[in-house]
């Protein structure tokens, strides 16, 4: 999350609204530790990342939805062997678990 | 200040500072932030019940000390243990630390180093390995390590020996004077938390004559100087002395007994 900060920072003195994903845990391989974070603000401009690219724009629209209804935290899953995981997932086979939440903190 | 704004003035200042949020159960996106500054510890923010942000604080803080980041599971009074944990909802509790891992320093490339090297990695350590020769000191000897330094002691400290702190180690494993001598050397010249040094009494004695020799002598100094290395587990293979390494090193830095707990009395978690 260091190293999202700075945009973060210039989003929110925009006054834009922003949420961030992180990740918690990976089963099987995954391209990105527990920690990694990106950021999405209200016009859907990103920052940071947490896959090797595979799952970000799946992320990107679940987190605006979450800005737009303006709910909790949420856990959410990318992967194949997942009953809750979508339909996008991680080239390498794993399981990625995301937390994503509006930073309103 | 928001909490956010706390958490990022922390990390911005490279202050030692850790995140936990419950991601899942009651209470949802709380969250609770543990900073170290100048040893001290700050705790700020709320998971929502008194025992859990006890508990979680405490969790928290050695993951930070560790520099690890991952998830634990509570009951919503801080209930921690699986008897506990029947019956009540679980909170799920990510903790992120933003501090650099703990660095661990192995000179010899040894069959002990790349079991110590194993146990270092549970750990949290981010594993150095170091040697002269360049036949031992290989990645392929040890995969585990996070670095093989082919380099004599000297250099390695001149160069490096400013970023060893309290929470790192020092573990020289060589049997070799002209090896072992150089790195207590160095490592002495460090603010390392732990230096141990393998060998037997014999040998630490014939060493500490050596060190004499090249003016290593202040009793303050060589106290440091853990020797014959490691807890008196009586272990034998590599695979044990590295745990009962581990375990001393731990304890120093926890400043318990390590006796067993049925042995002592008082709190456990202090």
């Amino acid at each position: 999350m260091r190293e999202i900060l700075d945009d973060i920072d210039r989003w929110r003195s925009a006054g834009k609204k922003v949420a961030v994903a992180r990740v918690i845990n990976i089963e099987g391989s995954g391209p990105r530790d527990p920690g990694a974070a990106m950021a999405v603000n209200e016009d859907g401009e990103v920052t940071g990342s947490v896959s090797g690219g595979c799952v970000e724009g799946a992320v990107v629209s679940e987190a605006l939805d979450l800005i737009n209804d303006g709910g909790p935290g949420r856990m959410v899953s990318f992967g194949y062997s997942d009953d809750e995981a979508f339909a996008v997932g991680l080239t390498c086979g794993g399981v990625i678990r995301l937390y994503l939440e509006r930073l309103d903190w | 200040m928001s909490l956010y704004e706390e958490f990022r003035a922390h990390v911005r200042a490279q202050t030692p500072v850790a995140l936990a949020t419950i991601v899942e159960g009651p209470g949802v996106g709380a969250k609770l932030l543990v900073a170290r500054v100048d040893g001290d510890e700050i705790v700020s923010g709320t998971l929502g019940h008194r025992d859990l942000d006890r508990v979680v604080a405490r969790d928290t803080s050695g993951e930070l000390e560790a520099g690890r980041t991952g998830v634990r599971h509570y009951g919503p009074e801080g209930q921690a243990t699986p008897e506990d944990l029947v019956d009540t909802p679980t909170v799920v509790v990510f903790i992120e630390s933003f501090s650099p891992p703990p660095q661990m320093w192995i000179f010899g490339a040894v069959d002990f180093t790349a079991a110590l090297a194993r146990v270092a990695k549970v750990l949290g350590y981010r594993v150095t390995v170091c040697d002269a020769r360049e036949v031992f000191a290989t990645t392929r000897r040890f995969p585990m390590a996070d670095e093989v330094m082919v380099t004599w002691p000297t250099p390695m400290f001149d160069s490096r020996g400013h970023t060893l702190g309290p929470r790192d180690a020092v573990c020289i494993l060589t049997h070799d004077p002209k090896f072992d001598v150089p790195a207590v050397r160095g490592a002495l010249a460090t603010g390392v938390g732990y230096i141990g040094v393998m060998g037997s009494r014999k040998t630490h004695a014939k060493r500490l004559e050596r060190l004499a020799d090249v003016g290593v002598s202040s009793a303050e100094q060589l106290s440091r100087l853990m020797s014959p290395i490691g807890l008196d587990l009586g272990g034998r293979t590599p695979e044990e002395t590295a745990i009962a390494i581990c375990a001393e090193i731990i304890a120093r830095r926890t400043g318990h007994s390590a006796s067993s707990l049925k042995q002592t009395s008082g709190s456990i978690h202090s």
